[in-house]
């Protein structure tokens, strides 16, 4: 219980196309990540799949239902929100009990799945207090906490690590990775940070302008973009891309991610001037320009002392180098 | 305090502009207040000075309260403002919230055409609605004036109210939805409190233009059963003779409630005021 089928969903807003028609299947028990950048349409998707949008066209089917003419309580569905969105008014024990109550659930089974969320959360020393008497972190358990009483067919995250700091949002990742783990439910979860996709996800679905790029797992995405969009949004820093008719090439263009290139004083493919060196302990990140290649990113693992200004020649690894068609599709 | 921000002089010039407005908007008020405790010969005889023991009186509240019927007057004055006050709080939130939250065809003609009162004042329409109201049998009635009082105050109601409404978070309204509330327990529930201090705002800038007027009363509602305090107070108001003791007594007692009301908004109103200026 907790498969997910999208057909063909379009939405418009007015003139304005939101979602070009996207086709999607997602099993059960699956952890589904949707990326892309802002405006790319995932959050809209996110509301069409809980129904706070209603599609122009399509259909969204819920453990082989359709629900696109279904109110989003009885969609079997819960949500967490980026901005926590909880009751300002009713204390954390109500905050999670409201959806089941609302829903008739018997007082005596919404205190025993209280009871289970609020430990697995570590919630338990908060129920009676207020939303506005909890930080952000807590705040955002709290969230969780309300999502995983309702016990539904389907997760939805909107964002929700975005407004937690760097740390906070390290350990939440983490809590929502076990969570995961334990309850094997069926998990959307929508972000532009790319690492989240990538540390969490079964599957990553790339979105852009409101189309579906490529859908795959991390490291098939990481490892065989289709296309030069998927190419460029996976992987940090930033995959280098070099203008083909440069470097003498019959592709359009020429990818290389930062990591597959080497560089040595002494000789090598690309001769390069060092414009910047980002020293962070693990790995150092060199930014060349070069003569063939303009400019591209480095990234070296472990110390490497480079002053600005020094020469450096880089090559990149044959067997990782992409190459992609006029249309951004990647030439075999 | 630090002297960066602060000189003495620059103090005191604010200060002293800030006094003398203070002046100037009081003193009507502290006048007519000093004077109701003052005889007639007190009254016309030293109108500035404070009543003193030789001219002490309190002739202005004994025939205010034994004369005419003020206490009715005050009571249905009273029950339309608070009535009316409830019909523009109520309507005009919920026009609010649809028109902010809800996505439909001529949402913004719609916007508009419910703001159109603010610029058009109502009183242009006395004739026609007198008609109205004689053709629905309700001159004479509190019904009367409540209900234009209600459609004189809601424009600004929903001008103010979708403005604050637009503000509140669309995901405490969404995550409401997904735990299967209603719109009108989202609404109630959830909106109207986070709302709650441009509610007061409104609530104070709706009130004490009802509560003071005297046009409506006077045309709509002028029988004895249904007279309101402003219109009460004309009793007094002859044409050879003016009681003027029982006028500004009667005037001091209809501050009252307007000031009990005002204190119980005043702490929201504030906020109502700064929230949106200052984060």
């Amino acid at each position: 219980m907790g498969s997910l089928n999208i057909e063909n969903v379009k939405k418009a807003f007015g003139p304005v196309e939101v979602l070009k028609g996207i086709n999607l299947e997602v099993t059960d028990g699956e952890f589904v990540v949707f990326v892309g950048p802002s405006g790319c349409g995932k959050s809209t998707l996110l509301r069409v799949i809980a129904g706070l949008e209603d599609s122009t066209s399509g259909r969204v089917v819920i453990d082989g239902e359709d629900v696109s003419a279904t109110p989003p309580a009885k969609r079997g569905i819960a949500m967490v929100f980026q901005t926590y969105a909880l009751y300002p008014h009713l204390t954390v024990r109500n905050n999670m009990g409201l959806g089941l109550k609302q829903a008739g659930t018997p007082a005596a089974e919404i205190g025993r799945r209280i009871g289970i969320a609020s430990s697995m959360l570590s919630l338990e020393p908060y129920l009676e207090r207020r939303p506005a008497e909890l930080s952000g972190g807590q705040r955002q358990r709290v969230a969780i906490g309300r999502a995983v009483v309702r016990e539904p067919k389907l997760f939805l995250f909107d964002e929700p690590l975005s407004n937690l700091d760097a740390a906070l949002r390290v350990n939440t990742r983490l809590e929502i990775a076990q969570l995961h783990r334990r309850l094997k439910a069926t998990m959307i979860y929508v972000t532009h940070d790319q690492v989240e996709a990538m540390t969490l996800a079964d599957k990553i679905v790339v979105l852009n302008a409101g189309r579906i790029e490529q859908i795959g797992g991390p490291m098939e995405l990481y490892n065989s973009p289709a296309n030069d969009f998927v190419a460029g949004f996976i992987g940090s820093p930033k995959m280098n891309f070099v203008d083909g008719a440069r470097l003498g090439e019959t592709a359009k263009t020429i990818g290389v991610r930062p990591e597959h290139l080497t560089v040595d004083p002494k000789s090598g493919t690309w001769k390069g001037t060092v414009v910047h060196a980002e020293h962070l302990g693990a790995d150092t990140n060199l930014y060349l320009d070069c003569e063939k290649a303009g400019l591209i990113t480095v990234r070296i693992f472990g110390v490497y002392n480079a002053e600005p200004g020094a020469t450096l020649y880089a090559t990149p690894d044959p067997a990782k180098t992409y190459r992609f068609g006029a249309d951004g599709k990647v030439l075999k | 305090m630090s002297t960066a921000t602060r000189s003495l002089p620059r103090s005191i010039g604010a200060h002293a502009i800030l006094l003398t407005y203070t002046v100037i908007a009081l003193f009507p008020v502290i006048i007519v207040i000093m004077n109701s405790f003052k005889s007639r010969a007190g009254i016309f005889g030293a109108p500035l000075t404070p009543p003193t023991p030789k001219t002490f009186d309190l002739i202005g509240y004994t025939t205010v309260i034994g004369q005419g019927d003020f206490i009715h007057y005050f009571q249905n004055s009273l029950v339309v403002t608070v009535a009316s006050l409830f019909f523009v709080l109520l309507f005009g939130a919920m026009a609010a919230f649809a028109l902010s939250e809800y996505r439909f065809r001529g949402n913004t003609m719609m916007g508009l055409y419910l703001a159109l009162g603010i610029m058009i004042p109502i009183r242009l329409g006395t004739v026609a609605i007198l008609q109205l109201m004689v053709a629905s049998g309700l001159v004479n009635t509190l019904t009367a004036l409540i209900l234009v009082y209600t459609a004189q105050g809601l424009p600004l109601a929903v001008f103010i109210l979708s403005e604050f409404m637009k503000q509140v978070s669309d995901d405490l309204k969404n995550a409401g939805r997904i735990d299967g509330l209603s719109e009108y327990t989202i609404f109630f529930r959830l909106v109207l409190p986070l709302v709650r201090p441009s509610m007061a705002t409104v609530a104070v800038f709706t009130m004490i233009p009802i509560w003071n007027d005297l046009w409506f009363p006077l045309i709509l509602a002028p029988s004895e059963e249904t007279k309101t305090v402003t219109l009460g107070a004309q009793l007094f108001l002859g044409q050879f003779v003016t009681n003027w003791n029982a006028i500004l007594a009667a005037l001091s007692l209809a501050i009252m409630p307007v000031l009990i009301l005002y204190v119980i908004f005043s702490r929201q109103l504030i906020r109502g005021i700064t929230s949106g200026a200052v984060k």
